[in-house]
């Protein structure tokens, strides 16, 4: 499949993953970490059942401090 | 669009900028300074002298509530300004309460966990609001790192790597940057893309 993450277009074997096996293979490990999925908002409680597909925009976004 | 027209849309506008330390109080500023009617603000914190390496306050605000020298000040810029300020530490039934009534929301805070709280409350209770955050701009230098991306009505702009630490300080140059991205950012998003083209490009 073919995605966009974070503006970037990317290529995985797969043909759907979820969320957490997308940050695991992308090795995103920030504790303060935000999903957006087509716009969308994803729970960490979602992380297993959401699935990230081709031509999905997914925006992984780090918190951190600073103002 | 003449700066008359941009003035006369942005004074039926109103902002709430969450937050008036580095990013906040430049913000305010900026927007005050184009004509934006209203701003709603919130701070609990007091201005300390290592604020003045970024913040929009000076020697002789030092003790006051950030909130109440902020309004002062953007006052003494634009006097027809409405500024609501909100002297507290918020919470997000705070959050969702004070902004209900925004245009547009300034992410302005200075922890990550307040960032994800804010993100947490507007996109659950206001998901029709665009909330516009400030994410990495401690220390100096690497303009080219510095950017602005936008999903659905989240707007994030900054560096995204940069976070404060004792050898990572915010300071005035890389805060003024996102913090104006933030303003600029929200005028796009209340006025529109900009539709005019210079002859040359």
């Amino acid at each position: 499949m073919k995605i966009i993450l974070n503006n970037r277009e990317e290529v995985f074997e797969q043909d759907k993953i979820t969320v957490n096996q997308l940050l695991e293979l992308k090795s995103f490990s920030f504790k303060m970490l935000v999903i957006k999925l087509n716009g969308q908002l994803i729970k960490k409680t979602d992380y297993d059942t959401t699935f990230v597909q081709d031509g999905d925009d997914l925006m992984v976004l780090h918190l951190i401090s600073g103002g | 669009m003449t700066f008359d027209e941009i003035k006369s849309i942005l004074k039926t506008k109103t902002v709430g900028i969450a937050g008036c330390g580095g990013l906040g109080s430049n913000c305010a500023v900026a927007l005050a300074r184009v004509g934006l009617g209203s701003l709603v603000i919130a701070d609990y914190d007091v201005i300390v002298e290592s604020n003045l390496n970024r913040q929009y306050y000076f020697q002789n605000q030092i003790g006051m509530l950030k909130v109440f020298a902020l309004k002062q000040n953007l006052l003494m810029i634009n006097p027809a300004i409405k500024v609501h300020a909100f002297d507290l530490r918020l919470c997000m039934s705070d959050t969702i309460e004070i902004f209900r009534n925004c245009d547009v929301i300034v992410e302005a805070f200075d922890k990550a966990e307040m960032k994800h709280m804010i993100l947490d409350a507007v996109h659950t209770h206001l998901p029709d609001k665009y909330l516009v955050m400030g994410i990495g701009m401690a220390g100096w230098g690497d303009n080219e790192l510095i950017h602005s991306r936008t999903s659905g009505k989240l707007v994030v702009c900054g560096d995204e790597l940069n976070e404060i630490a004792e050898q990572n300080p915010p300071l005035a140059p890389r805060v003024g940057i996102v913090s104006n991205m933030q303003a600029n950012a929200v005028m796009e998003i209340l006025l529109g893309k900009n539709p005019y083209k210079n002859s040359a490009s």
